[in-house]
């Protein structure tokens, strides 16, 4: 017979572990299935800055380490396993991982988001042979190679930096005529003599036969077409949350994102709480997504403590 | 035996690629985090094979000239030789059923 757990995490970032942190020391032994790309999106990064609470900054996955030990050492259960599928008709919900499958009063939903990809031809072809939406996992491999980054955020600032550790050149190209980066990190991108930027340009295609040889840039505004020679492309244009698990069944915004009832972190389903760069497009900040997961863990905790109040049935939750 | 433990710019050619049974190389390094998740994954697919899959690690730090024969740029990547020649390559994170699915049609029993 399926165990009912009190409380199930999806997803392993920061809004996840603080979730499930904070769900153990309440008592409510929370489930977490953390995934094959167990830690999130600061797995991606090197040193982390503006996590507060270290002053010479941590590395990525340092951080997603102790926050690991940290829920689990309060008893959270961390089992390596994505959800593959999950029912929210009905309460105890139903989380499939495959073929094990769990039941859950209530639903910690932290799942992220995911690099995005351009979606333009070559894109998918060369994956792995010279495109990538990840510096800190293939900058390695073009070591005196040119390369090109296309956005205009952070994380475009961050990996064309990030890159010219290895490549000689960094061309970024953005669609607009300025950056939407945060100032010290356009500046410090603008001011690498190894990093060049193409304005108001968007690429067309990728181009190349078992490796990327270059791109085909659009200028936006005169509608030229140049063929650009790079050894590499990497993405950094942005996130999709990570919701196809919950199409149909959660209120989801246009983009994707899964609809909370500000402040709270409710979802459309009662029993359903949604934290993390899965609910938000305006923050997206390790921070944010902790405090969210406090709140998720929070949310459920009440909820369950409402409802032992309201039936005579007993549970595992400890009042007051 | 499934699990073959690693090999070397050295002694690449003998061990994979003159090898009567597939072989499946796991190429990898000390800071891709995602490599950290598949090791393990396929040293559990080798287990499971046996006579029929050998699996081997390839350092790419300390191999520089198998990875570039391969022409390996993203890891980690999953190469799986059959008779001297490439078979299939796997690029990226995936978790086991994924993996058996590209690598079953591949592998005898």
């Amino acid at each position: 017979m399926t165990e009912t757990r009190d409380v199930v995490v999806l997803g392993s970032g920061p809004a996840g572990f603080t979730a499930a942190l904070y769900a153990a020391r309440a008592n409510l032994r929370p489930l977490v299935l953390k995934g094959l790309e167990s830690g999130g999106q600061l797995m991606l990064t090197t040193d982390v800055e503006n996590y507060p609470g270290f002053p010479d900054g941590i590395m990525g996955p340092e951080l997603m380490e102790a926050m690991e030990k940290q829920a689990a050492r309060f008893d959270a259960e961390i089992v390596a396993q994505s959800a593959t599928r999950v029912d929210l008709s009905e309460r105890p919900f139903g989380i499939w991982a495959g073929d094990h499958e769990w039941r859950a009063r209530t639903l910690i939903i932290s799942t992220g988001a995911s690099a995005k990809w351009l979606g333009v031809p070559g894109e998918e072809r060369l994956r792995g042979r010279g495109v990538s939406a990840c510096a800190t996992c293939d900058g390695f491999f073009f070591r005196d190679r040119e390369l090109v980054v296309v956005g205009g955020g952070d994380t475009a600032m961050e990996e064309a930096s990030f890159l010219t550790k290895f490549a000689s050149k960094v061309t970024i190209v953005h669609r607009r005529d300025e950056f939407r980066a945060s100032k010290i990190m356009q500046d410090r991108a603008l001011a690498n003599p190894k990093i060049d930027v193409v304005w108001n340009t968007v690429v067309d295609e990728i181009t190349g036969n078992g490796a990327v040889n270059g791109v085909k840039l659009r200028n936006v505004n005169d509608g030229t077409v140049n063929d650009f020679a790079t050894d590499g492309v990497f993405m950094a244009i942005g996130h999709t949350p990570n919701t196809l698990l919950f199409e149909g069944q959660l209120e989801l915004t246009d983009g994707g994102y899964i609809v909370v009832q500000e402040p709270t972190t409710a979802t459309s389903v009662p029993g359903v709480f949604a934290a993390g760069d899965v609910t938000d497009r305006h923050y997206r900040q390790a921070v944010t997504a902790a405090g969210q997961g406090c709140k998720a863990a929070m949310d459920a905790e009440r909820l369950l403590q409402m409802e032992a109040h309201s039936t005579a049935e007993s549970t595992t939750v400890p009042l007051g | 035996m499934g699990l073959m433990g690693d090999v070397t710019d050295q002694d690449f050619d003998e061990r994979v690629l003159k090898s009567d049974a597939p072989v499946l190389v796991d190429f990898w390094a000390e800071w891709c985090v995602p490599c950290h998740m598949v090791s393990p994954v396929v040293e559990e697919i080798g287990r499971d094979k046996g006579e029929a899959l050998q699996v081997v690690k390839l350092n790419i730090d300390e191999n520089p000239e198998v990875t570039r024969r391969f022409g390996i740029m993203s890891i980690p990547t999953l190469m799986l030789f059959k008779d001297g020649a490439e078979a299939a390559r796997l690029i990226g994170a995936r978790g086991k059923d994924a993996l058996l699915r590209e690598l079953d049609p591949h592998i005898a029993a």
